[in-house]
């Protein structure tokens, strides 16, 4: 009985109407390193956020270590050492490595000296490495993930439970972080890592449990599965995994970026001195680990954030200094879609109607607002892009989040750009989704439109881009042609190893530009 | 090693998205149990609940004097709340809406007392107009501050009040003050060349705040400034993105969101007071923040709630000469009305949930 650290009976949890988990049967050995597979909305976190307190079933039974448990707190679960890793850090950017390690645990305070060599002890068992005084706000994405999973094993945890650990790291860095898992698992570690990269899943886990839609669909041997089952398995349908790649055909330059220097609202730098072009019909691809500066680019280019140097010509205009809504003026449409999605592109309380009219309201002469060509948009829209939604009046929020993206872009394709920018177009959509994006995009390239796609999973951006632009700490560390280039190459630049990326290069035999 | 934790007795957990029917049947129960409590409360001071209920029913429309009492009580507690209804929609909280009336009213005041040989119709005009800008600058001065240096709006404007307030009472103690008052402190009534004319018996301040009703209904919902307040108050960032200049729009709102207040102040010391008095506002302008949220912000709705609250307090007036029932009774039993309602919209969102029976082994 005990075999199983961790076992879900039946476990139910609605939110309102929406059933986020339905009858989740889940287990976890000791020693055993489960992936938590599935699309986005499918329950993989609230099911997590249930073993760590932080939610609690309307139905259902959790046993840890054979026993039935009650975890109403995210301390109950430390006590039954369970430890989770969160998708977004808690950790306090101005304490040392140590004091977050040592924050919420109870008994008499240890020396600095004590403090370390427990500490020290720990990575050693576990082949973690980590600097116990340096704080947190200096440390690496990487760093700090460390920092967290020595939290959690400080306090005792042998039931780990990773959410979307790789999402922000280089496949090196991924690389190392899975070295660590699989000696927490030769220990004895129960291990649930949640994911939706496939690569991962095979390359990691033991067993694999696939969430749809709230349910638990199965859960299979990941040595007897492979790309094709699990995304079956997780979409519930075949799917083709091919992304289309037409040639680009005018190529002449519409955007300049030249010697261009962003400092951030902090006063710390965005961008550094970047240069590079766009070019009509081409998808450009932009890599670069979360918070290398994108942010910054896409944000200068719409007019929304102030340059320190340099120049940005569209069309031998230089953008630098004009307003976004002369920059709209001139053609320059920008779909940019932040992390919370509704917060930048889409007002969310309000229906599709009026989100068509937010960069059109102005139009028409007098103090109203017309609101007849909008609603004939919005229908428009709803039947092109077969958008699900109760009424165009719906307030978007209500609508998924593929839906949602499909309101975005519909509308930013309708107003008939000359460059597009996309920041994380398919963050959060499901495959199908995703892949109508993509093909919306490769529709634009097709009309010569200059596509700028700013994305996180490397393999789409290598399949999908003519050409991909690699960021790192503000900088441009490389401009590849995708069709040649590597996973690793991008992943050296990503983390400003220029040397070995072009050793990887020659070695590969290939020359880009 | 585990202590057997328990289950809590009580969780909250989010609700489906209900139908308005089943909102409005909440709310109308929140209503109900109110009513309820608030006479438990009369009942342990010693009093017939339903005696005093009816009496404040009774007090607010038994006679038309009282009805045109009750409708006066309105007339700046329903500008004021049409005011701060703009400001909400764009996400600014302007609970400054007393000190707003309070110098719309202090600027039409001056024309009052100094001009008041004028033509009526330009002079009341002018006090119109005075007050307008008198309010509409008592709000732009925190949206300054907020725009250049993103100062907190709520504090600002809050301490405005104040100043407003403690303004009026150097006026009347020293430059305003009536000298035919023999030593008594206050600013001389105004000429009856510069009140308010009556109609229907109730002074015409009425029309104006049913003809706000309909303007602010209009320029929220349609036009093309309405749709940049709804932008901003749901995102600054959709709205920059979408080229919306931000601090204007922020600047423009709440110059006119204090407008309308200072034109409630100069209604109600020109048609109600006839004079300037610290009281000229008298916690309307808080009310009113209320009367604003209850009505989910909509201008037509605001206009049943405050008429509503006005019958609260034109009956527990009466209640008070009838009964010897101190208004501050009346005040706890708006607290308590207020507290049901509110507190109702907890739960269109949330409901508890109890211990789930064998869940816990």
């Amino acid at each position: 009985m005990a075999d199983y650290a961790i076992e879900c009976k039946k476990i139910t949890k609605t939110f309102g109407s929406v059933v986020a988990n339905d009858q989740i049967d889940l287990k976890v050995k000791k020693g055993e390193i489960l992936a938590l597979l599935g699309e986005n909305g499918s329950g993989k976190t609230t099911l997590m956020n249930m073993l760590s307190g932080i939610y609690h079933p309307d139905s259902g039974e959790i046993l840890v270590n054979g026993q039935t448990v009650a975890i109403n707190s995210p301390v109950d679960a430390m006590h039954l050492g369970i430890g989770m890793i969160h998708q977004h850090f808690k950790l306090v950017d101005s304490f040392r490595a140590m004091d977050n390690i040592v924050i919420g645990t109870k008994g008499k305070r240890l020396t600095d000296k004590e403090l370390s060599q427990k500490i020290k002890e720990i990575c050693d068992k576990f082949g973690l490495e980590i600097e116990p005084e340096k704080r947190v706000y200096e440390m690496s994405v990487s760093e700090k993930q460390t920092v967290e999973i020595v939290k959690v094993l400080y306090k005792g945890a042998d039931i780990l439970i990773l959410d979307e650990p790789t999402a922000v790291l280089t496949p090196q860095e991924t690389e190392r972080l899975f070295d660590i898992l699989r000696k927490m698992k030769e220990k004895g570690c129960a291990i649930i890592i949640i994911t939706h990269k496939l690569q991962e899943v095979l390359e990691i886990s033991d067993r694999v449990t696939i969430l749809r839609k709230g349910k638990s669909i199965e859960t299979v041997e990941t040595a007897k599965s492979n790309k094709q089952t699990l995304t079956e398995l997780m979409v519930g349908r075949k799917v083709s995994l091919e992304i289309d790649r037409p040639e680009p055909e005018h190529v002449d330059t519409i955007l300049k970026v030249v010697d261009l220097s962003v400092d951030k609202p902090d006063g710390s730098k965005g961008l550094d001195d970047i240069s590079f072009e766009i070019k009509k019909g081409e998808i450009l691809g932009v890599a670069g680990v979360a918070g290398s500066g994108q942010k910054e680019l896409c944000e200068t280019i719409a007019g929304l954030m102030q340059a320190k140097e340099g120049a940005i010509l569209y069309k031998k205009t230089n953008l630098l200094g004009k307003t976004p809504s002369e920059i709209i003026n001139l053609g320059i449409s920008m779909s940019f879609v932040p992390e919370d999605r509704l917060g930048m592109g889409l007002v969310s309380t309000m229906g599709m109607t009026d989100n068509m009219l937010l960069k059109s309201y102005k139009a028409g002469k007098g103090p109203f607002v017309r609101r007849k060509p909008a609603k004939e948009l919005a229908a428009k829209l709803v039947e092109k892009l077969s958008i699900v939604t109760p009424s165009i009046e719906t307030p978007v929020r209500m609508m998924s989040g593929g839906n949602v993206q499909k309101v975005l872009l519909g509308r930013e394709i309708e107003s008939e750009p000359n460059l597009l920018i996309t920041a994380y177009p398919v963050r959060g959509l499901d495959i199908n989704s995703s892949y109508v994006i993509y093909d919306l995009l490769n529709e634009q390239k097709k009309k010569n439109v200059a596509v700028m796609y700013i994305g996180e999973d490397l393999d789409v951006l290598l399949e999908l881009s003519d050409r991909i632009m690699v960021l790192c700490h503000g900088k441009i560390t490389g401009i590849l042609d995708a069709r040649t280039a590597t996973k690793e190459q991008i992943g050296l630049l990503m983390t400003g190893d220029t040397e070995d990326a072009a050793e990887e290069m020659t070695k590969g035999g290939q020359t880009n530009e | 090693m585990n202590k057997h934790t328990k289950e809590p007795l009580l969780r909250t957990v989010k609700r489906a998205e209900m139908g308005n029917r089943q909102i409005l049947i909440l709310r109308l129960l929140a209503i109900l149990l109110s009513l309820v409590a608030g006479g438990i409360f009369i009942l342990c001071i010693g009093y017939n609940p339903f005696v005093i209920y009816g009496t404040i029913v009774t007090g607010a429309f038994r006679s038309a004097m009282a009805v045109q009492a009750t409708v006066k009580i309105m007339i700046p507690l329903l500008i004021c709340s049409l005011g701060v209804t703009l400001a909400f929609k764009m996400r600014f909280w302007n609970i400054g809406a007393e000190g707003q009336l309070i110098f719309g009213a202090t600027c039409a005041s001056f024309f009052a007392l100094y001009c008041s040989n004028w033509n009526h119709v330009v002079l009341l005009l002018v006090m119109a107009v005075a007050g307008i800008v008198g309010g509409g600058l008592w709000g732009l001065i925190p949206a300054f501050f907020k725009v250049k240096f993103n100062t907190n709006e709520t504090l600002f404007t809050l301490m405005l009040n104040y100043i407003a307030m403690y303004f009026v009472s150097y006026l009347q103690d020293g430059p305003w003050r009536d000298p035919a008052a023999n030593g008594f402190s206050k600013i001389q009534r105004f000429d009856a060349n510069a009140a308010l004319d009556k109609v229907a018996g109730i002074q015409c301040g009425w029309i104006v705040a049913l003809l706000l009703v309909v303007i602010v209904f209009v320029y929220l919902k349609f036009s093309k400034s309405g749709y940049e307040i709804g932008v901003v108050g749901v995102s600054q960032d959709t709205a920059r993105y979408a080229g919306m200049n931000v601090k204007k729009i922020i600047l423009k709102t709440m110059f006119l969101s204090g407008a309308i207040c200072g034109l409630g102040g100069m209604i109600q010391a020109s048609g109600s007071d006839v004079t300037l008095t610290m009281n000229v506002a008298g916690g309307v302008g808080f009310t009113a923040i209320i009367v604003a949220w209850l009505s989910q912000l909509n201008p037509f709705v605001i206009l049943i709630v405050s008429f509503l609250f006005a019958v609260l307090e034109k009956g527990s007036s009466v209640v008070q000469s009838s009964f010897g029932l101190s208004t501050d009774c009346a005040d706890v039993l708006q607290g308590i009305i207020l507290f049901f309602i509110l507190g109702c919209e907890f739960f269109v969102r949330y409901k508890f949930v109890g211990r789930s029976k064998g869940g816990d082994k």
